[in-house]
């Protein structure tokens, strides 16, 4: 019966369907590492045809005159600061929301998971506005402003608050009170309790959320296209977006196919290695 | 006391942080959308609901509004379908229906890769595959088999299908792992029984598959649908003029940003993102609602 199903017409649909997906995924990606190191003659004169050379300046141009390796360094720098702090500030209060009966806490749970439901474009002019009067304030201000790196990483950790709470307080009631309680009695402090005895019980739920939160706000465009106005401050996601809308004929095609290929081969490496809990970071709040 | 100012030591920062960045413009939101505020110097006044009638009239919203509709009446079934079909045969599609068929490791790990990628650098590459002359990657061998090429992005009846193919090319594979997970909860024994009771593959992907998914699929329902009503990056990045060929591609996104941050209309903009608000809790209500009513059927 089974032998038969393994050659019968339906398998090799299914197996079909299955390779076409494939190659639907390959074929775009391969064909802009192609693109990457030919020459502009080449891209424009056949699409499909090999380099002729491996023109590896197209990178170099790529990374320094399209300033790809200035937006990828932003980004790193505005994804690190903005994941540690919406996973500090984010498992702290998901902690004390989960674990610690007040009057008020329903209603701040509920203040912080209802932030899932609106969409951003509803408030990016008072956001536009909220960060550029923050600007104004004494001493800190220059620093927490329009076109800074530490303003947007603030609306970062403010905006992976609502999905961060209310993950990782789900989490934090499936952990077992034991050891804590313990921890208590024996004169241990609250905060100490957090830090060396729940966070690292919690650790299979935080690795889940930082991924999710690292590929989240790494991908972000619609609020640093807002924030950020000055080019040497822009993120990775502006940068490539920028050098395929702005500069029409005279464009640098070749140095665009570099530039793309750059953002996407780190991605495909870290993926490679870690699609599994990529994978699961991922699907995890879908799965809740 | 003690606990007291630790659970006050613990929240005053994220709740502090989220009041400022998150609630206050949402807040301000309602109020900006009922008034007149025009450019970054000029001062707010009040007008009412005038923004809100005056939105009524505005033609290219309501485009805006329907190309969103169309997204979110055909992304989620045609992504959903896919991604239950390869879940299943990925996972239970073997020979004998308790393995996935062969090669099923890579095409999972494939078909997510997508996923990973900023939706501004997939929006980018499309735009160059999508190229309306023999530089592109689906025309040239369109055009060196003599045939005309598609304008695919430039053809205004079509610009708007290619949009939606992107985001189903990028989405497709999340939901192929959000099934198979949900594949792996159910019991062997159940294909097995099935199995032993003479279904065949078919049957056994709707009568058994299916009905035990329910849960997962609705809720892939509920994200892809907020994807539909979202399409800000793929469309602002790459179609023409943002949301063209004349705003063939435009989303509700796409024209509260233009109104905001290209005309400078706060006041009309945030009346915009009222709407677009409503529209999305109306569809998260709406899809809770429905999801109670099948699950007690269940």
């Amino acid at each position: 019966m089974s032998r038969k199903h393994h050659l019968g017409p339906l398998n090799v649909l299914m197996h079909i369907a299955l390779a076409v997906w494939a190659l639907l995924i390959i074929v775009p990606l391969v064909w802009t590492f192609l693109a990457s190191v030919k020459s502009e003659d080449e891209i424009f004169s056949d699409a499909w045809s090999l380099p002729a050379t491996l023109r590896w300046d197209n990178f170099a141009r790529a990374w320094e005159q399209a300033h790809i390796g200035q937006y990828m360094l932003n980004s790193v720098i505005v994804v690190f600061f903005g994941v540690l702090g919406t996973m500090l500030l984010g498992s702290m209060a998901a902690y004390v929301l989960a674990r610690y009966p007040f009057r008020g806490n329903r209603a701040i749970y509920l203040l912080f998971v209802s932030g899932l439901a609106f969409p951003i474009y509803l408030a990016l002019t008072p956001l536009f506005f909220v960060v550029q009067n923050m600007g104004t304030i004494p001493v800190i201000g220059p620093y927490i402003g329009l076109n800074t790196h530490a303003g947007l990483i603030l609306v970062y950790i403010a905006y992976s608050m609502p999905f961060t709470v209310f993950f990782l307080a789900a989490f934090f009631r499936t952990l077992p009170t034991a050891v804590a309680e313990a921890a208590l009695v024996d004169g241990a402090s609250h905060t100490r309790i957090f830090f060396q005895i729940m966070l690292p019980m919690a650790r299979p739920g935080i690795v889940s959320i930082t991924i999710f939160n690292v590929l989240g706000q790494w991908n972000q465009y619609q609020k640093p296209l807002v924030l950020l106005q000055d080019r040497d401050k822009w993120v990775l996601t502006q940068g490539i977006a920028d050098i395929s809308t702005a500069a029409g004929y005279d464009q640098d095609w070749s140095a665009l196919f570099a530039a793309l290929t750059l953002a996407i081969l780190p991605m495909l490496i870290v993926y490679t290695i870690f699609q599994r809990q990529i994978q699961s970071g991922l699907t995890a709040g879908a799965l809740k | 006391m003690r606990r007291r100012l630790f659970i006050f030591s613990f929240l005053v920062a994220p709740v502090t942080l989220y009041l400022v960045y998150v609630i206050a413009p949402y807040a301000q939101a309602f109020y900006i959308a009922m008034t007149n505020w025009r450019g970054v110097n000029a001062a707010p006044q009040f007008i009412g609901l005038e923004n809100f009638g005056r939105l009524l009239g505005d033609g290219v919203f309501w485009k805006a509004v329907g190309h969103n509709a169309l997204l979110l009446a055909l992304l989620p079934v045609i992504t959903i379908a896919l991604a239950l079909v390869f879940a299943y045969l990925l996972n239970v599609g073997g020979a004998g229906g308790r393995t996935g068929v062969w090669g099923s490791k890579f095409y999972r790990v494939l078909f997510f890769f997508p996923q990973v990628l900023a939706v501004t650098i997939v929006a980018v590459l499309f735009q160059q595959v999508f190229r309306p002359d023999d530089s592109g990657m689906l025309n040239a061998p369109l055009m060196a088999l003599g045939l005309k090429p598609v304008g695919f992005l430039s053809n205004p009846s079509i610009a708007l299908w290619s949009v939606m193919a992107v985001l189903i090319w990028q989405a497709v594979g999340f939901y192929v792992v959000l099934f198979s997970a949900g594949l792996a909860s159910i019991p062997r024994e159940m294909f097995e029984a099935a199995q032993i009771d003479g279904a065949g593959r078919m049957s056994m992907f709707f009568r058994v598959t299916l009905p035990l998914l329910r849960d997962t699929v609705q809720v892939a329902w509920v994200y892809l649908g907020i994807i539909a009503m979202d399409a800000f990056a793929i469309v602002w990045v790459m179609t023409d003029q943002h949301g063209g060929p004349d705003r063939s591609t435009t989303v509700m996104a796409a024209e509260i940003y233009r109104n905001a941050f290209q005309y400078f209309q706060f006041g009309y903009a945030s009346a915009l993102g009222v709407v677009m608000f409503f529209f999305v809790l109306g569809f998260a209500v709406l899809s809770l609602r429905l999801s109670r009513r099948e699950r007690i059927e269940f």
